[in-house]
This record gives structure tokens, sequence and C-alpha cells, in this order.
């Protein structure tokens, strides 16, 4: 009999990697909990650096998938077991799935912005994510406030949960930076008379083009940088935001008024992982993510034989480090199975 | 005169000893501020005077809240203290019988049984004058023996006694503490073996085993006897003269304490003659350590309260000690000897404080507007602004008409500068608050913050009224002012550091809470409470350290399996939202939700009862 693998998360990183193993010829069992597949890439438009519609990725992810791969959905997972040669794993309803080997992608949560409680998400009708305005950018063709009207001036804040001591994440999650300029440039491209303000610490425009494309947002849209973490935000009568904010250049504190505010959420560990790697016995890493055997070497391995890891779910990732990394998962759970 | 040389060690020990007191209640009388001192000789001709007296007979020697906290504990050192107390006054009146003078020497009642023996009294003749005497000094060392069990058994298995963790202690307190234990076995065997000797003058129990004794070792020169009596006579000695030196000076400072404390004298900002009293009155008993979350959560094990006060008497207070304490007030509310260990903390911290000038240049000093009533949201409330929100809602169904003083810019109410020993500027900022309280007119200041609520009371001198919202929203609904809807299931409400032990605010918010939620009871709650983690009073834990203490914090809490944690701090609020698994909310906003028709829902996902 053939030899089988499990995917636990349907995201960008289990769909590829479900794609590249079963294209080696063995037996798929794609897992995921929600109604579909894909993750957080069916919330998003358009993605960095080079504006590609999100749908293009998911269309490709998705023709990887042939009749090798089962795809699960709705799946709730109860317990996880592992004999010599097996895992099994056992679902809410009782039914028990074999494979010989298990590949976690489980992914991120966004951080629950309403915990920075001082920025007032949930409590402000006019402070959204950068979910909420992608969300917004997929169905409706112009960007308003909770009052129905076009924003004269917005404003993004960077390093909501991220590099926050007082959150409790004090990791950069890499791709927020580089999001909140692509929103930005995106308002200004529906709405050119809007007025943006991005309050951040530091950018960092780690990867190809993405330094262009900060260039590009201060040259062409004239989008205005202050460096400076947010304090503290307060509603106005008319229901725009008041944000009051250190200028670290000028070392001035600032109060401004914005109509929408939009805070750039950072990657948490997800629920489910905690939960996995608890039934699993692996043990997160300083930062709650899942960390491999070897940060170099061995990059998708975990200390239980038979047990792989690709994704964000050993650190926050670009959609294109992640689908790399889901191959380089394929190699070693193949090189595994064929030992 | 009846004398023996062996008495002498005993005799310059507590001459010594005497001595030594005197000149210490000497030294902290004369350096009381004039008006202490007043209140010092005014409180010994009052009625004071005897509640003193009182508290000193429950506290001192009946260790009243040692039997509270633990009952061994409480026998342990009820046995030492009023045993000995008691040995002391019928040791004295028993010496009269036999002395007939009107004055002993202070060795005579101690060694009584080495110079008399009285064949005419029988060991169990309790109904005479003699008898009686004999028969209670044997019963009570027979007592105190029985607690020196126990306090031997307490060095192994402190665990018995309620007590986790001991106190380390020094090597004076060391010496002093074998010479104590000694020194009632050895009288107990003195006597023994004295009236084992003689065949008869010992009590009920040392004529018993001394006749034992005197058949195990049949020597006719009674030299064992007078051996054990010299031993005795040294332990006692020792003892005194190591008393002053070791953490046994508490027993003699206490009294003093209680007098100063009922007659009025309290801590200043400065290290004063109180302070001192206080310092010296510590026993060294270890109870902070076992309430003290840095102890629990981090096993940070050198900075408690007794370790603190421990290097105030040595002259060696350190920056790292000082200020690592979360100033919760836990060890305060448990001291047995009512030590303010948070007042010291912070008289001591003044020394180690890092003066920076922030720019404040930027802070307004002036209002226009007039208001009856003002309220003070606090900084911690700005970074939690549902609170905020909640509380416009709750004043404007009640239809209060208000003045939101630091709404747009705030001034710092000075506590958080004041408790890391920044007095100065906290005096700026409390100057610069002054004023615009003065200008608005009020009458009434209302704050969403219990650390604010505490300067305000202890330091700022207003003379309006000042209340906590939890206290003003009761008001109101008492008035009838706010009509409540809704009412929620299990609910575990967590008393703020500042608000319960340090303004003494329990009933108020769970009144408050009652009214719209069923709120459930757990452990370690009012005085008790534990602190969130978030206090402002510490700056050198890492942020792991914090964490341990929030999730400690939290476990309590959720013992009683809530749906929802009720507290009225912000900062409380904001330190246990970072890990709770169940919603955190203030009770400005639980009451809030429950306002029929609220357009502002800070607790919609909770279930409802009605």
């Amino acid at each position: 009999m053939g030899k089988s693998v499990i995917i636990i998360g349907g995201g960008i990183a289990g769909m590829e990697a479900a794609a590249r193993i079963a294209a080696m010829g063995k037996e798929v069992i794609l897992l995921e909990k929600s109604d579909q597949l894909g993750g957080h890439l069916r919330k998003w438009d358009r993605l960095f650096p080079t504006r590609r519609k999100s749908d293009e990725v998911f269309e490709y992810l998705s023709n990887g998938l042939n009749d090798k791969v089962t795809i699960r959905l709705n799946i709730k997972i109860n317990k996880i077991k592992k004999d010599d040669r097996h895992f099994f794993v056992i679902l809410e309803d009782g039914e028990s799935l074999k494979s010989d080997a298990l590949l976690l992608t489980t992914g991120y949560d966004l951080f629950e912005a309403g915990k920075k409680e001082e920025y007032g998400y949930g409590i402000y009708d006019n402070v959204i994510t950068s979910a909420d305005l992608e969300a917004m950018f997929r169905n409706s063709a112009e960007i308003k406030t909770s009052g129905n009207q076009k924003p004269r001036r917005v404003g993004f804040v960077h390093c909501v949960g991220s590099r926050d001591e007082k959150a409790g994440h004090l990791y950069c999650s890499k791709v927020c930076c580089v999001t909140g300029v692509k929103q930005a440039i995106e308002i200004k491209e529906k709405q050119p008379d809007t007025e943006i303000f991005c309050f951040y610490m530091d950018l960092r425009m780690f990867d190809r083009y993405f330094e262009d494309l900060y260039y590009e947002a201060q040259q062409k849209w004239g989008i205005q940088f202050i460096r400076g973490r947010l304090s503290e935000s307060c509603e106005n009568p008319d229901h725009s935001i008041l944000v009051k904010v250190e200028d670290t250049l000028t070392g001035r504190p600032l109060k401004m008024t914005v109509d929408l505010l939009v805070l750039l959420s950072g990657f948490v560990p997800s629920s489910d992982t905690n939960k996995l790697a608890d039934m699993l016995g692996l043990l997160p890493g300083s930062d709650g993510f899942l960390t491999p055997v070897d940060e170099h070497f061995r990059t998708n391995e975990t200390q239980v034989d038979g047990l792989f890891l690709a994704g964000t779910v050993k650190g926050p990732a670009t959609i294109e480090n992640t689908i790399t990394d889901a191959r380089s998962a394929a190699i070693s759970i193949i090189k595994y199975l064929e030992k | 005169m009846t004398f023996n040389i062996f008495v002498l060690p005993f005799s310059l020990g507590f001459i010594f000893l005497l001595l030594t007191i005197f000149f210490r209640y000497r030294k902290w009388i004369k350096a009381l501020e004039k008006e202490d001192r007043i209140r010092f000789s005014r409180g010994l001709h009052s009625r004071k005077f005897f509640l003193s007296l009182k508290e000193i007979l429950f506290e001192s020697l009946l260790h009243r809240k040692m039997f509270r906290k633990n009952p061994l504990l409480g026998y342990m050192h009820m046995t030492f203290a009023f045993g000995w107390f008691l040995l002391i006054i019928l040791g004295n009146l028993e010496s009269r019988i036999y002395s007939g003078w009107w004055i002993n020497p202070p060795y005579y009642p101690i060694f009584m049984k080495f110079f008399i023996h009285d064949k005419h009294v029988l060991p169990f003749e309790i109904f005479t004058v003699p008898g009686f005497f004999r028969f209670s000094m044997d019963l009570v060392l027979v007592v105190i023996l029985s607690g020196l069990v126990l306090a031997i058994i307490k060095r192994r298995r402190s665990r018995w006694f309620g007590i986790q963790r001991t106190t380390r202690l020094q090597l004076t307190d060391k010496v002093a503490m074998t010479c104590l234990w000694l020194i009632f076995p050895l009288r107990f065997l003195a006597e023994s073996f004295t009236s084992g000797a003689y065949g008869y003058g010992g009590g009920f129990v040392t004529q018993h085993f001394g006749n034992l004794l005197a058949i195990l070792y049949p020597f006719s020169d009674k030299s064992i006897a007078y051996g054990f009596w010299w031993f005795y006579s040294l332990s006692l000695g020792i003892f005194f003269v190591t008393l002053p030196y070791s953490r046994y000076m508490h027993i003699p400072t206490e009294l003093l304490l209680i007098l100063f404390r009922n007659f009025g004298i309290k801590h200043v900002k400065s290290f004063s003659a109180y302070a001192d009293v206080e310092v010296f009155s510590c026993s060294r008993c270890g109870v902070c350590i076992d309430v003290c979350q840095l102890a629990t959560a981090n096993s940070i094990l050198n900075i408690q309260s007794v370790y603190f006060i421990q290097s105030i008497r040595d002259r060696d207070v350190r920056a790292d000690i000082t200020m690592k304490c979360l100033l919760c007030g836990r060890c305060t509310d448990t001291c047995p000897v009512g030590i303010n260990t948070d007042s010291l903390r912070l008289i001591e911290r003044r020394n180690f404080a890092i003066n920076q000038l922030p720019v404040q240049d930027y802070i307004p000093v002036s209002i226009r507007e007039k208001a009856e009533i003002i309220y003070f949201a606090g900084c911690m409330t700005h970074l939690t602004p549902g609170i905020i929100k909640s509380m416009i809602t709750i004043f404007k169904t009640a239809d209060v008409d208000f003045l939101f003083l630091d709404e747009e810019k705030t001034i710092c109410c000075g506590r958080p500068l004041m408790i890391t020993g920044q007095e100065d500027q906290a005096a700026k900022m409390i100057g610069m608050n002054n004023h615009l309280i003065k200008t608005s007119g009020a009458k009434l200041l209302v704050t969403s913050c219990p650390i604010c609520y505490r300067i305000f009371r202890e330091e700022y001198k207003l003379d309006i009224e000042v209340l906590h919202h939890s206290q003003y929203i009761l008001q109101l609904i008492r008035k009838g002012k706010i009509p409540l809807q809704a009412y929620f299931r299990n609910v575990v409400y967590h008393d703020p550091c500042e608000l319960g032990r340090g303004s003494g605010v329990y009933m108020e918010p769970r009144e408050v809470l009652e009214k719209v939620a069923d709120v459930r009871s757990i452990i370690n709650e009012k005085n008790r409470s534990l602190c969130c983690g978030g206090s402002l009073g510490i700056l050198n834990i890492d942020r792991h350290q914090r964490d341990a203490i929030i999730h400690e914090t939290l476990k309590t809490l959720m013992s009683g399996n809530p749906e929802m944690i009720a507290t009225a701090c912000p900062l409380c609020k904001k330190t246990l939202s970072k890990h709770s698994s169940v919603m955190v909310r203030d009770i400005a906003e639980i009451v809030c939700q429950a306002i029929p028709g609220t357009k502002y829902n800070p607790v919609a996902q909770l279930t409802k009862v009605i």
C-alpha cells in the first residue's frame, strides 16, 4: 500500500505542500477547520508588492490539488495519537484518520486589535483593522467612514500588537509595514483627495521592491510618514478620531484628527496551533510560534519523528516565503517516507 | 540575703538589657517631632493608654492575629509570650511568700527553686497558696515546653504552621534563638534535678521527673542540679545580651510601637523615629514572604519586607531591594505587628529616585469652565477608552451636568512619580492639578482610576468630596437615576490594590456589581486580593516575571469559573486582559451595558439572565 500524509491546515502552506506531495504520488488528506480552503488569502484583495489579485494565487494553489488529495472541510480535531510508524488523527465525530507523516500548516491569527484598547478598536466606529480595510477593497467601490462619507484624512498605525512588550509580542510581524504602504497607495488611487498619515516606529521594507513601494508612496502620492508610536485615540463628537502621538523626529507631542484610523494588526500564533502543539508534545518558542529542529538545515522537521511544520506556524512570513517553505516541507516529507 | 555566684550571668545580662531598652526608648521618644512628643505624653494620661495595654495583651502576649492565621502558629507564639509573662508574674508573687521582702533581687524569683526547698507543700496541693503557685508554675513551664517542641518542628515542617517559606536568619538571631530555646528546658532540668535530689520542693511535673532522675543519677551532692542552674543562668544572660542585636528586639520595641500608633503618631515623608520603631518591631516572622507574589510567582526571595526592613536596620539599604516591590500592600495587610511596610518603602525610595526633568511646558494650567461635578478619567483610563465611553453614557443617562477635566490634555495625578520616589516631580503635578480643580469650582470630583483616587485623598488636601466611580455609580443607582435592566451570569470581581487595600473601598464596587450580575466569591478576595501584575510601583522586573504574576492572579480569579472578570481599575483591566481567556471589564462598562437601550455595548457578547 502507498504511503500517505495528513496535512492540518488548508491555507497557503497546506495547499502548496499538498500539491507537491501529491505530485510525487503520495496520498494526501488535507484537513481544514473552516468551510473553504485558502485561509487568510481569501480575505485579501491585492498582494504586495506586485498588486496581483489574491484570487490568482488561490487559483494557482487550487489547480495543484489533484485526485491524490482528499480535501476535508469543517474539520474539528479531538486528539492526535502516534505509534512507532503511524499518526492517528481522531476527529470530533470519532472518525480516525491514519497516515505515515503529519504536516502542521495551521498558520497564524491576526492580533486582536481590541486588546490595544487605547486605539479604540471595537469602541469607536471609525477605527478599523487592515483586514477590515482589505474587505472594503474586495467588496466595495469606495472607502467610506461609518457615517457613509468619504474620509478626508486616513491614519495608518504600524506595529499594532507587534514589537510591543505591553501587548506581549516582541517580534516583528514582517508584512504589516509593506501592507500599510500598499493599502495607503490603494486608497490614494481610488480617492486621490484623501490625506494619508502613517504612524511608524521604523519601516522594515526588507524584501525586493518594498523600498520602491515606499518611495512611490511618498513621491508619487504624497503620503506622509510620522515617526512615533500612537499613545491613544479618542472619538470626537462627529465620530472622527483624535490621535495622540509623539513625533519623535521633532520630539514633541502631536494631536491630529483623522476620519478613519487603520490598525495594522500583526501575527500571533493561531489558537489551534497551541492546542495541536499541546497534543503532540511540541514546545513553542518564546514568541509562541513553533520551532523546527534546526533553523538552518532542518527547517521543516520537529523533535517528533514524521511530524513536519510549514508556513506561518513557524512565525510571520510573506506569501512568497510561505509557498517556498511548503515546497521545502514536501521534499523533506517525501524523503522521510522513502527512507 | 540569699545569693550564689551562678546568678551573675543572668543578673548582668538583665541589667544590660534594661539599660539598653531604656536608652533606646529615650532616643526614640526624644527624636519625635514636637507635636508627636505632645501626643505621646498626652496619650500616656488618656484612655488610649489602656486601649494600648489591651492591644498589648491580645496581640503581643496572646497573639490573636497569629491564631487567626494558623492555630498551631498562634499557640506556639502564645506559649512563649504569654507563658513567659505568666512565669514572671507568678514567680514574683510566689517568691514573696518565701522572701517576705518588698523588693526582691530580680534573680530571686527566677532561681527560687535553688534557694527554697519547701517540704511542706505536696506536688498536687493546689488549694493552698504556695501549692497553687507551685502547681501553676509547673503547668506553665510544661505548656511553654510544648510550644518549644512546636518551634523545633516548625523549623523543619513550617507548612504545618501555614508557612511555606521561612526567613533566612542572621547569626545573632541564631545565637539568641538557641539561647531562648535552651532557657526553658534548662530551667526544667535544673528544677527537676534539684527537687529530685532533695526529694521534695518540686511541682507536680518537676518533682516526679526529678524523682525519676534521682533514681537514674543517684548523686547526693546535687552537683548535676548545680550545673544546670549555671547553664540556665548563662542561657538567660546570653539571650539578654544578644537580644538588642537580634530579631528579639521586636519584643520591647513593639510595646512602644503600639503606644505610638494608638496615640496617633504616624509616618511622615522622611525617615522618622516612628519609622525606626517600626523597623525594630519587625520580628522577622516571614509572614510577608508567603503573601508576596514576587516570591510565589517568581521565586524572588530576597526583597520581601522582612529583608528590606533588615537592610534598614543594618544600614545597608540597596536600590535593588527597595525598588523591587509591587507596592500591592499584601504584606502590610498581613503583618502581625502592623508595620506599614509600603510607607517604609516609599520613604527609602526617595533616596534612589532618578530625578529626571521631563518637558512639561505643553501642560495646560487653566480652564475657563465651571462645574459642580468634575470627572477626572486619569492617564490609565485614557488607555482604556471603553471605560470613559461607559462613564459618559452613565453621566448622560443620569442627566448629570459634569465637566470632563482631563478630556483633551492630561496631567498625571502624580502618584506614579511618588511611588517611584520622585516626590518633587509629583509635587509639581499635584500643584497643577490642584489649581485646575480649585478653579473649576466643583464640589465633587469623580475619578475612574484608583491610583488617582488614592493620591487625591491622601496628598491633595482637597476641600471637596472625592469619589471613585464605583462609589459614585452606587449613589446614582440608589437615587434611582440609572435604570438597570440586564443581569449577567457568573462574574468574579478583582479588587484593585489601590482601591481595596490602598483606600479601603471593598463594598461599593460589589454592591454596584450585585445589582447587575451574579457575583461569585473566590479565595483571596478583598484584603487578600492578588495584584494584577501591572503595578506602576515596580520597574526592575522583566516581562516574563510580570506575566507570571498575571497568570497567577488569573488562575485565582478563574477558580470561580466566571464568564467575565469585573474590576474597577483601568490598569487592572488592561493587564489582566493581556492573558485572560474570558472578558475583563470595568464595573462602569457592565453598568453601562445594563442600561436599557444603551447605544454603547461594551459587554455585548455575554450571557444575560434577563
